[in-house]
């Protein structure tokens, strides 16, 4: 077996954000009628946490992230995302359903700081204040030029999920909006 | 700025969030249509100054395709609503009819 490697290699940078791409993360895409009691579930058995209601995440790692309203994303350890596949589909023998292991598909960085807030929001047209974006919300928006899900761990701590193809793109969105002196302080004081 | 909001996830999207999907509720004819009918079908598109109403996917967020009633001359947004309709609901009729007392739109008013 060949170790998983992520796009950059886990690259980190300090500027008035902190960026770090996070190390190899299993995600499970999970489609099927998510009103439908089996599919909710065996969502939330398998993950271990509650169906999020629309737009939020539920759990910090293990977690279910709302992607649209007949998909979801399971995030877990990398080497769990093949068994939660295989219980997903044990889970939901009969109903109609897609669970897929789409781990390798994926970039995910974390950005951190007392502005981190700010930094994302030079990058995206998503309403990122406080009230728009608390603690809890899974946002899927544009970054730039591409399609990304910010997830929002608390009010200085923020996961960016984007396709893997764009990994170097997205790093170089974000060290450019956080380089130093281009703090805006509409939030942060 | 046009911001439409999305009737599957409900948030409130800038439209480079969104993909244009073109002219809403058209028919397909056929296929014993006449040739007239099908080119109709294909290519003759409503170009109005006012009431339009539209498909939009939302791209860059959940996904999903929805339609959009609008007021081409001024950006004023009467109402989203389901893809999943082949005609504008009553409450976006009503809502159009509100602000454009009279209004028509190929065979609906
Ligand atoms: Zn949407």
């Amino acid at each position: 077996m060949s170790d998983p490697v992520t796009a950059l290699g886990g690259m980190t940078a300090d500027s008035f954000a902190d960026i770090a791409e996070q190390p190899p993360r299993g995600m499970v895409l999970l489609r099927g009628d998510l009103s439908s009691a089996p599919v909710q579930r065996a969502a939330a058995e398998v993950a271990g946490v509650t169906v999020p209601a629309p737009n939020r995440f539920e759990g910090e790692m293990p977690a279910l992230c709302w992607m649209a309203p007949d998909e979801l994303l399971l995030l877990c350890d990398y080497d769990e995302a093949a068994a939660k596949v295989a219980a997903l589909a044990e889970a939901l023998q009969g109903v109609h359903h897609l669970a897929l292991d789409v781990s390798d598909a994926r970039a995910v960085f974390r950005v951190t700081g007392l502005d981190a807030r700010e930094a994302l929001a030079k990058l995206t047209p998503a309403d990122m204040s406080p009230a728009a974006v608390p603690p809890g919300t899974f946002r899927r928006t544009r970054m730039a030029q591409v399609p990304a899900a910010i997830r929002a761990l608390d009010d200085t701590a923020f996961e960016i999920l984007c396709f893997r193809s764009v990994a170097q793109y997205m790093a170089d969105l974000l060290i450019s909006a956080a380089i130093p002196g281009s703090e805006v302080g509409y939030w942060q004081t | 700025m046009l911001i439409l909001r999305c009737p599957n996830c409900g948030i409130d999207a800038d439209e480079t969030e969104l993909a244009p999907g073109g002219e809403a509720h058209l028919r397909r004819v056929g296929p014993e249509a006449s040739d007239d009918a099908f080119e109709g079908y294909l290519f003759h598109r409503e170009n109005p100054r006012g009431v339009h109403f539209e498909r939009w996917r939302h791209a860059a967020g959940c996904g999903k395709w929805f339609h959009a009633a609008r007021c081409t001359q001024t950006l004023e947004v009467f109402g989203t609503y389901s893809a999943q309709v082949t005609d504008p609901p009553q409450d976006i009729r009503d809502a159009i009819t509100a602000r454009r007392p009279g209004w028509r739109w190929r065979d609906i008013e």
